[in-house]
């Protein structure tokens, strides 16, 4: 995000006329609305808004926010984003795009854009499958999981998107899931991050692998197993009866029951977001022994790639001579004088 | 000191007009910045020159072996030079593997410089010489002066207190300091060169200085007259105006801040290292203060796609790369064409499929350039033929670009790439103007249609941040004038036509093609396209003073075809279309304008040479003594040895003047010849 004087829109003004085109039922539908929910919240500016993709379902995402639009090349969509900030440090530019597009084809761009910090929020639909291909397994996908190109099951270990935007050097790493009601503050805490915000976002794919998120997405009956962070807030969960504590000798982290609400008492942690260490914990929980770590799990700004770009430009060419001419006649030259043929 | 292996009269014949000097040696000896300084002092004496800088791939190749030979060739002359020479007449070889693996393109008679202090039992085995060439009379057809220019280097620089190796590094310097003598060039200009690169190490300036004065004084005191003959050529006559030298790498990047200057816009540079084009990427980066962003991304594709990104959100976006990195790019490309976004994509063309030759030259992307990419995919491509044309090339690239709002592929090479030339310092203000107008307020009533088209076909260039004219773009096929999604068979029929008409269209928008050389009808067009340019124009004017009807048709614009290219063709008898590669222009030719082209061809990694030339322009004349007709064969000469083929490089990026570290006191420092 960036400095922009907030302007009043409603969730209507973000609407295209185009017809979306996702299966009924799809998670899209509800990331979609909450984007278009959390951008008048934030007074976001259609005119300076650019939404970035690669290819698959998730990408088609631009067609439908009434903003600047660029679908592009599979996995690609983070160079393209470098481009555009690079060119213009004032476009609030928002990246979508998906398991297979982020973490397959396109994990190595994913892993420089965050690195290098370019001010962008990059959405991760993640739904463990390549549903416009017709069902794939993707590099999210768990073992076992059975699909055309995996008929008896997928045997190769699955990527932790957000262990890997970690590792990959990023600032601000958050989790949601698509119809959570607390989907728009993660994205506006992501807009609010000045760098490359990365928000996995838990998607169902109805059609190729549905539910497969309902241990703790589901619609209703799965907030115990959802851990909502919070800055500042103790990481209790289940209604305030259990909580996350820090095992002193292993160095891990555990479950402990909170009675009466004495969270303190039970050893539970604070959130910090600006700690790493606990970050790296918290996206590694292994689900099932532990809740769904959720919200911001780490937020701890740095320069941006493009404004350390501009400046060094800014730097470098100071004092300099920008005549053109002076440049072509750099270094050392002679004259060749009208008709003699003979140099100076 | 010295010993005249062999009494060779021919050596002192130098040709009066114009001579031909190897300097080759280990890649670790400095002959790119030997070559690199001689040639800068040649240009500062009026004298037209061409270079050809020859190195392994491999950055430091194990030192003494063969195919750790790093050679930096210059014609230089008194009369119009246009390419690096064929055979030289003088080959400075400052070991046994430099001298085996460049004798075989010696002239007969020509004059070989050798370091005896190199000619060592074990540097002789590591070249696979089983005896010493300069004592056992195999260079009998030669002119031979060997002395120890390793020990008169030491002595030279004795009391600067260097290291024994550091010492030994000044030896390029004596040896450039002989040449200079040789051909009467001024000392000064290297002196001062030596004297800021080393400031802050005034030692070395003075160890270098000091070697540089001993190798000219070498050549004026010595008591032989033999071979060593002072030659002085006069200076060209050449228009009137600044020249400076100037190489492709550099001449690709100050076109390219022409071209963005021109169109009004700030420059974006994606790129990512690879050999040979590495170089353009290190010039703009010192350029920021013309309002150049580089951007060295984390592959090829990147390095498009944010250049592309570039584009989409107003600045000019340029990627550039080599063969295989231009491979990696292809379906970017398509987006750029699908999208119409301007963009300039430069192709410093190298050797072979794969990773093929990394530090040779070539001109077998052509195909690539052309019709690369899935689907029909259409873009502009121009080959610069020159270093010094690589500048007008870029600003056309610039403009094609920008106007058309299209990519646009410029074809160079290695050997324009890292070639060094005279250049006659333009005025940018001579230049027409090509100023971007961005969309700035809808343009279909109260709609934004972003794939509305002007008259040339191109639709409007719309930047984000621009008010009210939001829209989405992408790869996916798009109506016709909205912009959104549209499958529709008509809609893509009418798409797919309006693509290739604007492309098509860039032809009459282009200068009609003129005749290099030579009348517009005649026996034989000698057609060519890229650094082919000077070797076919040498042999077509040689051949025309035999009094052959043949004439030098050079095309800058490879796609689309100049509209006149066909009928100029069809007013000769016969076509030759020379190309260092397998025949793509020809097929090119041949499918656009259905004329006979007949194929030369040479995929050696070596430039052509104008006397290999000279023979295919024969073999179409019935008159030519000593002609059974047909097609002549490359001149094997010119071919590399088998001992000189470089192997595969697993470390392929050297860069330009990669071997400049034989300086004492130097890391690979990559600074170009006339910085």
């Amino acid at each position: 995000m960036n400095d922009m004087t907030p302007i009043q829109t409603t969730l209507k003004d973000w609407e295209t006329d185009q017809e979306v085109r996702w299966c009924p039922g799809c998670g899209d539908y509800a990331i979609l609305k909450a984007v278009q929910r959390t951008l008048p919240q934030i007074g976001a500016d259609p005119k300076n808004t650019v939404f970035v993709s690669g290819i698959g379902c998730s990408s088609r995402f631009p067609y439908y926010v009434e903003s600047y639009g660029f679908h592009t090349i599979h996995g690609r969509a983070p160079a393209f984003a470098t481009g555009i900030k690079l060119a213009n440090p004032e476009l609030d530019v928002w990246l979508v795009t998906g398991d297979g597009d982020g973490l397959s084809i396109g994990g190595n761009h994913l892993m420089h854009v965050l690195r290098r910090n370019l001010d962008v929020q990059i959405m991760l639909f993640n739904n463990e499958i390549y549903g416009l291909t017709k069902g794939q397994y993707s590099p999210t996908s768990r073992v076992g999981t059975r699909t055309p190109s995996t008929p008896i099951g997928s045997v190769d270990r699955p990527a932790n998107p957000c262990a890997f935007a970690l590792g990959s050097g990023a600032r601000f790493v958050a989790r949601g899931f698509d119809v959570s009601k607390n989907l728009p503050d993660v994205l506006k805490a992501a807009h609010a991050h000045r760098g490359a915000a990365f928000i996995e976002i838990f998607q169902n794919c109805i059609v190729y692998n549905k539910d497969v998120f309902n241990d703790f997405a589901a619609p209703k009956g799965a907030e115990d197993r959802q851990l909502w962070l919070a800055n500042g807030e103790p990481m209790v969960f289940a209604g305030g009866t259990k909580g996350i504590a820090l095992d002193t000798e292993k160095l891990t982290l555990k479950v402990v029951d909170v009675v009466d609400g004495d969270w303190q008492a039970a050893g539970v942690i604070v959130h910090d977001v600006t700690n790493r260490s606990i970050a790296h914990m918290l996206v590694e929980l292994p689900f099932g022994e532990f809740p769904m770590a959720l919200g911001v799990l780490y937020d701890d700004p740095r320069p941006t790639f493009e404004s350390v770009v501009a400046a060094e430009r800014q730097q470098a060419a100071s004092g300099k001579d920008t005549d053109l001419a002076k440049l072509l006649s750099r270094g050392q030259t002679w004259t060749v004088e009208e008709k003699e043929g003979h140099p100076a | 000191m010295a010993t005249l292996a062999a009494e060779k009269p021919a050596a002192a014949a130098l040709p009066p007009e114009a001579v031909v000097v190897r300097f080759a040696g280990d890649s670790g000896d400095g002959m790119q910045l030997t070559g690199g300084q001689f040639t800068l002092s040649t240009a500062l004496a009026g004298n037209d020159l061409a270079t050809f800088p020859d190195f392994p791939a491999e950055i430091r190749a194990p030192q003494g072996t063969l195919f750790g030979v790093s050679a930096f060739q210059i014609n230089f002359g008194s009369t119009e030079i246009d390419t690096a020479g064929d055979a030289p007449d003088v080959l400075v070889a400052m070991n046994p593997a430099a001298l085996k693996v460049n004798l075989a393109a010696l002239k007969p008679g020509g004059l070989i410089i050798a370091d005896t202090g190199e000619f060592s039992k074990r540097n002789l085995e590591k070249a696979k010489y089983e005896t010493n060439p300069i004592e056992d009379g195999s260079l009998a057809q030669w002119a031979v002066l060997a002395f120890d220019i390793s020990a008169l280097t030491m002595e030279a620089v004795k009391p600067f207190g260097l290291g024994n190796k550091e010492a030994l590094r000044c030896k390029n310097m004596w040896t450039l300091g002989l040449a200079l003598w040789m051909f009467d060039r001024d000392r000064e200009p290297i002196v001062e060169w030596l004297r800021s690169k080393f400031a802050k190490t005034p030692e070395l300036a003075d160890a270098n200085i000091a070697a540089l004065n001993a190798g000219h004084a070498y050549g004026e005191t010595a008591e032989l007259s033999g071979p060593l003959k002072k030659v002085h050529l006069d200076p060209v006559p050449s228009a009137a105006g600044v020249y400076r030298t100037i190489t492709g790498a550099e001449s690709v990047s100050l076109g390219l801040v022409a071209g963005a200057q021109l169109a009004g816009l700030p420059m974006f540079f994606g790129g990512y290292p690879i050999t040979p084009a590495s170089a353009i990427l290190h010039h703009l980066a010192r350029l920021k203060e013309f309002g150049v962003t580089t951007f060295q991304a984390e592959d090829e594709i990147a390095a498009i796609c944010a250049a592309i990104g570039a584009s989409y959100a107003g600045s000019l976006g340029v990627t550039s790369s080599s063969g295989p990195g231009i491979a990696l790019k292809g379906e970017a490309m398509g987006l750029a064409i699908m999208t119409e976004l301007p963009l300039v994509i430069v192709n410093s063309q190298r050797g072979g499929p794969s990773t093929g030759l990394p530090t040779k030259t070539e001109q077998s992307d052509l195909y690539q350039a052309i019709y690369g990419r899935n689907g029909d995919a259409s873009l502009p491509v121009i080959a610069a033929r020159s270093p010094g044309d690589a500048f007008e090339c870029a600003i056309e690239a610039c403009r094609i670009a920008t106007q058309y709002m299209t990519p646009v592929i410029l074809l160079t090479d290695g050997y324009i790439t890292n070639a060094a030339e005279p250049w006659k310092v333009p005025d940018p203000a001579s230049y027409d103007r090509f100023p971007v107008q961005f969309l700035e307020e809808k343009n279909d009533g109260d709609r934004v249609l972003p794939y509305k088209r002007n008259e040339k076909g191109a639709r409007p260039w719309i930047k984000p941040g621009t008010p009210e004219l939001m829209h989405r773009i992408g790869g996916i096929e798009k109506h016709e004038n909205t912009g959104n999604i549209d499958y529709s068979p008509s809609n893509h029929q009418a798409m797919t036509d309006a693509r290739k008409a604007k492309i098509d269209g860039v032809a009459r928008d282009v200068p009609p093609q003129e005749v290099a050389l030579g009348e517009t009808t005649g026996k034989l067009a000698v057609v060519g396209w890229g650094s082919t340019f000077g070797a076919i124009h040498q042999a077509v004017r040689r051949a025309r003073k035999k009094g052959l009807s043949v004439s030098h048709v050079h095309v800058r614009h490879v796609w689309p075809l100049p509209a006149n290219l066909g009928e100029l063709l069809r007013g000769f008898d016969q076509i030759l279309v020379p190309e260092m590669n397998t025949g793509q222009f020809k097929t090119v030719l041949r499918d656009q304008l259905l004329v006979d082209a007949k194929p030369y061809n040479k995929t050696s990694g070596q430039p052509f040479t104008i006397a290999e030339l000279e023979k295919a322009i024969d073999a179409f004349f019935d008159d030519i003594p000593d002609n059974e007709g047909g097609e002549a064969p490359a001149d094997e000469g010119q071919l590399p040895t088998p001992e000189s083929g470089h192997d595969d490089g697993t470390l392929p990026d050297a860069p330009f003047h990669g071997d400049d570290a034989a300086l004492p006191g130097e890391g690979s420092d990559t600074k170009a010849v006339n910085q």
